[in-house]
Formats: structure tokens, sequence, C-alpha cells
């Protein structure tokens, strides 16, 4: 029966890509979390233009008022629209989370392939220097050496929260290069005369690929944890700028007498990391069953 | 494993030492202890301001590796030096590690014991409605950074205190001041306030336990020798805890030490806003002042913590497997 299933229907072969796009839409988790962190960037790109208000503007006229048609998130002691500046501290908080989490994979991917495909004494000092890393809790170091970068604007902070973040990816990445390294393709490239970093690039990374995007989409998540945290101790973002930490700290000690100082945008933070634990656990799923499926029946 | 944890323990005394060098140099470079003496009103002189720093061995003008030379030296012999203050780091250090400890150890205990044993039903009812709820737990959970959980317990604490009239749920420091009484009451005192903070930092554990040990008994629960122990005549039940239990730990271990860090880091938040005198707070309070020598010793005290988990996890994996131990 089954043998004739398969001669009457034809298999189609599937490329990785069509194969993870097919069960991303059967997906519900995954939509869902796209679809949310998709319009929480819209919400937070478009949001500035869809008030008259700046997030810098204070209105000496509505001191701490409630949510309402002139102001949709009420405002601040101070009277600046939280709307306004909640949508520009989302920006900040997402602009600054996903460009830590492409540096922190793409830094974790570099030290765990070079780690894991040269071995001997670079694995061992990279390893080391992982290891090392990982004693210190990074946001301890991040408290000292924040201050310090100040000068450099929110650039400098971003650097600084990838170069301590990339240790646990590299770790894994290691581990799955030992095994890569053993594989036919690796030795035939290297008999052909590839250079190792080639190798690296063009026969290690892409299979690498589907762990690295998962891997990335729930590091936006930490990040902006991170952030977040670092900006509600003052660490972080600086003033006049905000980011959805600052607006926490500002917005926590009167979170039971003005509630929408503190809860729209604590509230816009968690359903950001939601999100993307939603897509993220969708994302490996998917992946990981992506090989088997390549070649399934329509 | 005898040779082997002592490998590991040998591993762990060189990061030590790296780290605290490292910790050192970085303090060292990223703090002005001159700033915070030249800050001080009435400003004082030049002169003065360079003898507090040769005090407390700070003295930028110093090389930064001969300071650490007197610094390491000193430390050898039990004095981790002075704060800015004047006082000793070593008395500080004495105060404030038992409060950081209490948290730290209450919150990893029930954090991975909740999270276990939350993960191990969870698994058992599969798409029931436990292990749905569980799974929506879990995820919110992860999903609120343990600074705006923290605050949140913090509002909803004050908010609960003034609906009733009086106050129910302790949410300031770790314990009354001016508390007079029997032990007794000094013990209830310290547990009513460690509640709240001690629940802060065990929830995000207990969630992500929790979803790892559920996959790890998934992934037990259709093993061979599962079923074998069933055909023997052990029910479900026993099977899993006599057999099933122990393999599904064993990946838990190696998670351990990473979700150690992130509760570490859990704590410092936790006590900054419950306004606990622990570690965590000197932390942050020496890194504003420039406190060279405070900073050191919490990162000492960070570096040992985190180390000894790891150690914790090494020797737990030997005990649950033997694989390990015979090699």
């Amino acid at each position: 029966m089954s043998t004739d299933a398969v001669n009457t229907e034809a298999v189609v072969l599937r490329g990785r890509g069509a194969t993870a796009g097919r069960a991303l839409l059967r997906s519900p988790g995954a939509l869902t979390g796209l679809a949310l962190i998709a319009g929480l960037f819209v919400l937070a790109y478009a949001g500035p233009y869809m008030t008259n208000w700046n997030y810098t503007d204070i209105d000496y006229t509505a001191l701490r008022s409630a949510p309402g048609a002139r102001h949709w998130m009420g405002t601040s002691r101070i009277g600046q629209d939280v709307f306004a500046q909640t949508v520009r501290g989302l920006q900040k908080s997402l602009l600054i989370g996903a460009l830590v989490a492409l540096a922190s994979t793409a830094l974790g991917a570099a030290f765990g392939t070079c780690a894991g495909y040269f071995g001997g004494w670079v694995d061992r000092m990279l390893m080391f220097v992982v290891d090392l890393m990982l004693v210190i809790p990074g946001f301890l170091l991040l408290v000292l050496l924040v201050p310090r970068l100040r000068g450099l604007g929110w650039p400098a902070f971003a650097g600084l929260l990838a170069a301590l973040g990339w240790m646990i990816t590299a770790r894994a990445v290691r581990i799955m290069t030992l095994s890569l390294r053993e594989r036919p393709f690796v030795a035939a490239a290297q008999h052909m005369g590839v250079g190792p970093f080639r190798i690296i690039v063009r026969h290690v990374l892409p299979h690498l690929a589907s762990f690295l995007i998962t891997d990335a989409t729930v590091a936006v998540a930490a990040a902006v944890i991170s952030e977040t945290g670092l900006s509600y101790f003052g660490f972080g973002v600086q003033p006049p700028d905000v980011s959805l930490g600052t607006l926490i700290a500002s917005g926590s000690d009167v979170a039971l007498t003005c509630p929408w100082m503190f809860f729209f945008p604590a509230g816009l933070l968690l359903l950001f990391v939601l999100a993307v634990h939603l897509a993220g656990d969708a994302l490996r799923d998917i992946l990981d069953l992506g090989s088997d499926r390549a070649g399934s029946l329509r | 494993m005898v040779g082997r944890l002592s490998k590991r323990l040998a591993h762990g005394a060189l990061l030590l030492l790296f780290a605290v060098f490292l910790s050192y140099v970085i303090s060292s470079a990223a703090l002005s202890p001159r700033a915070y003496f030249e800050d001080r009103q009435p400003r004082p002189s030049a002169a003065t301001v360079d003898h507090e720093l040769a005090l407390l061995g700070t003295d930028d003008r110093t090389p930064v590796l001969e300071r650490f030379g007197h610094w390491s030296w000193r430390a050898v012999h039990g004095d981790l030096g002075r704060t800015v203050d004047g006082g000793s780091v070593n008395a500080e250090f004495g105060r404030r590690i038992g409060v950081s400890t209490r948290l730290l150890l209450v919150g990893t205990l029930v954090g991975t014991g909740l999270g276990v044993l939350a993960g191990l039903w969870a698994a058992v009812r599969r798409h029931r409605l436990p292990d749905r709820a569980l799974t929506v737990f879990s995820f919110l959970v992860l999903s609120v950074p343990t600074f705006v959980l923290a605050l949140l317990f913090k509002e909803g604490a004050l908010w609960f205190n003034q609906s009733a009239g009086h106050t129910v749920i302790r949410y300031t420091g770790e314990r009354t001041p001016g508390l007079t009484g029997s032990l007794a009451t000094h013990l209830k005192d310290r547990a009513a306030h460690l509640a709240l903070p001690a629940a802060t930092v065990a929830l995000g554990a207990v969630a992500s336990y929790s979803r790892y040990q559920r996959g790890a008994t998934l992934d037990v629960l259709g093993s061979d020798h599962l079923r074998t122990a069933q055909a023997k005549g052990l029910t479900p039940g026993r099977a899993l805890l006599r057999h099933g239990l122990r393999t599904s730990l064993i990946p838990l271990t190696t998670f351990f030490s990473f979700g150690f860090l992130t509760l570490f880091t859990g704590a410092v938040f936790t006590e900054e806003i419950f306004g606990w005198p622990g570690m965590g707070s000197w932390f942050m309070d020496s890194a504003q002042k420039g406190d060279i020598n405070s900073v050191v010793a919490v990162n000492l005290f960070a570096a040992v913590t985190v180390l000894l988990a790891g150690f914790v996890a090494d020797v737990l994996h030997a005990v649950l497997d033997p694989r390990v131990r015979t090699r």
C-alpha cells in the first residue's frame, strides 16, 4: 500500500528555506510570535509619527494626567507624553536588542567554530577565555565599564553588551563544529586545498544556520532584558534619551498612584520578550525538523 | 572520580586567580576613587587626596600591576583592604555575606527543587491541563525581567498592605531594625522579610528548570529501560521515580552552572529593589563611589560562588552518572 502511494504521488524535494517556511506558516506559536515582534517594531518606528507630541515635549497644562484623547497613555510627572516616550523607548530598546543579538551571535559563531575546527591549543586558549568570562557575572562588569564609555553614547553600550554575551553560544557552536569537522565533505575540501577559514565559512557555518538563527532570536530577548535592567539602574541609556528601562525606573515608584507611567512600558517589554520566546521555541522545533521534512510527500 | 574532580578544582582555582586579576585591573581602569575624594565638601587639598589614596592602596599614579601585587599580598594573608570610607572591607564582607548567601541559597534550592518537580509533573501529564498551565506560567515568568518582577511584587505587597490596613507582607530590608525579643521572634521576622525576595529570585529558576526537566523527562519516558522496569512489574510512577528521574537529571547538571549566573544577577537586582544590605547592593554603592577594594571583594565573592556552583554541578553529574565515575 505504502509503496503504491509513493509511486502515484510525486515526491517533491524542497530546499531548506521552503520547508522551514511552510512549517512556519503551519505553526500558530511562530506566527503569533513573529507577528507580535513585527507589530512592536512597526509601533516603535511608526509610533512617533502617530502623535503630535515629541518624547522631549513637556505639556505644562497636563501633569500626571490619566490616559485620554489628548495624551493616549497619559503624561508623566513633568508633563511628558507617555505614549511618545514609550514608543521612543521601545525603539531604542529594540534597536539595541537586535544589534546586540546579531553581534553576540556572530562573535559566538566565530569563536566557537575556530575553537572546534582548529582544536589543540587554539581550542584550549579560546575555551579558557570563555570559562574565564563566565566566572564573573557580566552584569557586574557592565556596571563598572558602562559609565566609563558614557561619552561614546549607546553604540558603545551595545558593543559592550555584545562583548559580554557570546560565551554560551560559542560553547554550543564549538560542540557542533567538533562533529562537523569529521564529516566527509570537510575532508574533501581539505584535500582539495581549501584554506581553513574558507572551510569554516563555506562548509561549517551553513550547517549551523538553523541553530544560529534560533540563537540570535532568543538573544534579542536576552539583550533587551540586560539593556532595560542596566538602564533601570541608571547604567544604560542616558537622559534625555529614553529606553524602556529608564521609563520603568521613573514609573515604578508611582505604579500605584499613576499606573500608566509604569504599566505601559513594562507591559510592552513583557509582550516583546514573550513574543520572542514564542517565536524562538517554534523556530527551534521547525528548524530541527527541517532536515527530516526536506523530501516529503506533497 | 576523585582525580577528575580534583582536576576540575585545579582548573577552577586557576580561573579564580585570573578572574580576580582581571577584575582588579578592570576596576582600577574603570573607577576613579580620586574623583570621589575630590568631590567631597569641603574639597580636600591635593596632598590629602594623595594621602587617602595611598592609604587605600588605590593611588592611580602607581602602576596597576604594583598595586595588584600589594593588594594580593595582603589578600592571601586574609586582608581585603579598606573601603573609601575608611572601614575594613573584611568587616563589611562579613556583615553582608550572610544576607546574600541566604538569598542565593534559598533561591537556588527552592528554584531547582520546585522546578524539577513541576517539570516532572508536566511531563507525566503531557498535553493535559497541568502541563498547559505550567507552560503558560513559565512562558509568562520567563518574559518578565527579574527587576520588573521584583517591582511588581513590591508594588503588589504595598497595595495589599494598604488594602488590609496594616503591614501583612514585608518588602523592605532583611529584618526589622531595633526588634527585640527571643530568638524565635527574630527568626520569624527574618523569614517574613525573606519571603518576597526569595520568591523573586526563585520564580525565574522554577520556570526555566521546569522547562528543561519536562523535556528531559519526555525523552526518558519513551526509553527501553523504563519499559523494562514496568515489564518487571513496577508501577509507572515507581518506574519513573526509581529509573527515570535519575537519567533525566543528568542533562540538568550542565544547565545548573549557567543557571546560577542568571540567578546571581537576579539576586543583585532583588537586593537593590528590596533594600537588602547584601553583596549586590554593596557592589552598586561601591561602583558609584569608585571604591575599588570593595568592588574587587564582591567580584571575588561572585567568582567563588559561580565556581562553587559549577563544582557542585560536576559532583552531582558524577553522582548521577556512573559512566563519569569509572572514566
